[in-house]
């Protein structure tokens, strides 16, 4: 009985600590890509509120929480104040799966570092992410908007032609990794991470992933100068935070992923595990505000073209390719 | 299709801002870091005075006259010997556009553009300035010019008695 209680107690304890740190570096991310963005563009960014404007989150959060919460004429009610939640939330529930260190013995327990070690935990990040797209299309839809609506039909358009590619191009992590388990794919990056081993795979993942996270080339749902502000154009306050938040959750999830799935998870020399993650989420991140602060928009019509012409066929045949090289060699060991 | 091409131009971009991301920011941040402004920077409005330290301004109203925004208003006056001078002054600096017709317009350079830009106010009624506010010590930008000391008018010496003035003719003289 203790047994249990004591694992729910610690599952708890990693829950809390994850959202707070998440939450936190969600916030701070925020006033990372302003003054990086900023800096790229020969700008300060924000460096008004506490020294180098590092209250700044704060202040958003203080402006954000007192808006007043806006519900636009014959809106789908219900609709319109759960899509943001679910854009959150959602963004959220993908890091339970994501181990963050290695297994820590602790009076004699080994402790996981994840909060939930689940044996198809790519498939549940996999479902989780294209749910991630359902906010976008309901808020868009219940807005009773043109450009809501308009936003919420470019994100469902984008994700179709993303998350197919997304998902073959892990395809050969679980073929070299011989699990669908995030540890186990981790503890197998032992040797080499997947980056070196499967570029291709890497390289297809990381563009699907910066369509995932609908940011800069890949904005096309948000569109700033074609559609307002696209699905979120009709919230105000923190309903606009929620989506806001949830989208720079969801640029730390996918950076966890893309750090468990081919960086090689916590797996690095020297300095402790945590440490290790934490720098290769950060790196990550930073490859989305910098290519941000690079590359214009794609046309939906491109990102289409590009994902179902380029993308799909390239990562059919890097499992194609992966695969009978496995079988040749028996492994990838 | 320049397959080569295409992935050349998407990755050196990211040289380019990558470069961008380690120079200095050319922003200047202004209340703490002001700019020189340059000296025929055009900004606030003054009147100057003479080298003796007397008013400039002779109440002509060409000024006014040229203002396009009609931000100037003034009320002429005579002194003794025929000086003019403003009785007041006043000049509208909500409205003033700053365009310089004015300073242009002024025979005797009393009204001048000032680079002082930072005249911001919260209650507009303090942006209208009167004489005193608007008169400076001294020539401003042609420190060295005193018009009715070769205006051919005699309030400062008798008429034509400025050095670079002939004195006036008598015209009977010329009678056959």
């Amino acid at each position: 009985m203790s047994e249990h209680l004591l694992t729910l107690a610690l599952i708890l304890v990693k829950l809390g600590l994850i959202f707070g740190v998440v939450l936190t570096l969600a916030a701070y991310l925020v006033l990372a890509e302003r003054k990086i963005l900023a800096r790229m563009q020969l700008r300060h960014g924000p460096n008004r509120v506490g020294p180098w404007g590092l209250l700044q989150p704060l202040a958003d959060l203080i402006k954000l929480l007192t808006k007043e919460d806006f519900l636009p004429a014959r809106a789908d009610k219900w609709i319109f104040l759960l899509a943001p939640g679910l854009a959150a939330v959602t963004a959220l529930l993908a890091f339970a799966v994501v181990p963050f260190a290695p297994p820590l013995s602790l009076f004699g327990r080994e402790i996981p570092m994840v909060v939930c070690d689940l044996n198809v935990g790519v498939l549940y990040f996999l479902g989780l992410s294209s749910l991630a797209v359902y906010g976008v299309a309901l808020g868009g839809w219940a807005s009773n908007s043109k450009y809501a609506l308009l936003g919420g039909i470019r994100g469902l358009a984008q994700l179709v032609s993303y998350e197919l590619s997304m998902g073959l191009s892990l395809v050969p992590v679980i073929l070299m990794a011989r699990s669908f388990s995030l540890t186990d794919i981790v503890l197998a990056q032992e040797q080499a991470p997947f980056f070196l081993l499967n570029p291709v795979a890497f390289l297809i993942f990381l563009i699907s992933v910066a369509a995932e996270s609908k940011r800069i080339p890949f904005d096309i749902p948000e569109a700033e100068n074609e559609l307002v502000a696209g699905f979120h154009t009709e919230y105000s306050g923190m309903r606009f935070g929620l989506f806001f938040v949830g989208e720079y959750i969801n640029m730390i999830v996918l950076g966890a992923m893309t750090t468990v799935f081919f960086l090689g998870g916590w797996l690095g020399p020297v300095l402790p595990g945590v440490v290790w993650f934490s720098l290769k989420v950060l790196a990550v991140s930073f490859v989305f505000i910098w290519m941000r602060g690079t590359l214009p928009r794609l046309r939906y019509d491109q990102l289409m073209h590009f994902g179902w012409k380029v993308l799909i066929p390239l990562a059919l045949l890097n499992v194609v390719v992966t695969g009978a090289f496995l079988l040749w060699r028996g492994g990838w060991a | 299709m320049n397959l080569w091409r295409d992935i050349k131009g998407t990755l050196q971009p990211f040289w380019i801002t990558l470069g961008y991301l380690f120079k200095k920011p050319v922003t200047i941040q202004y209340p703490e870091e002001k700019r020189t402004p340059f000296p025929r920077y055009r900004a606030r409005i003054v009147l100057t005075r003479d080298p003796d330290g007397g008013e400039r301004c002779v109440a002509c109203h060409l000024c006014s006259a040229a203002c396009p925004v009609d931000c100037i208003s003034m009320q002429a006056a005579e002194g003794e010997k025929g000086r003019r001078y403003a009785a007041w002054f006043r000049i509208n600096f909500t409205r003033c556009i700053f365009c310089g017709l004015c300073a242009e317009a002024c025979p005797t350079l009393a009204i001048q553009m000032s680079p002082d830009y930072e005249i911001c106010n919260r209650d507009p009624l303090n942006l209208v300035y009167e004489k005193e506010d608007l008169l400076i010590d001294g020539g401003g930008k042609d420190s060295t010019y005193n018009f009715y000391r070769h205006a051919g008018i005699g309030v400062v010496n008798p008429r034509g008695g400025n050095e670079d003035e002939v004195g006036p003719v008598d015209i009977k003289t010329n009678l056959p």
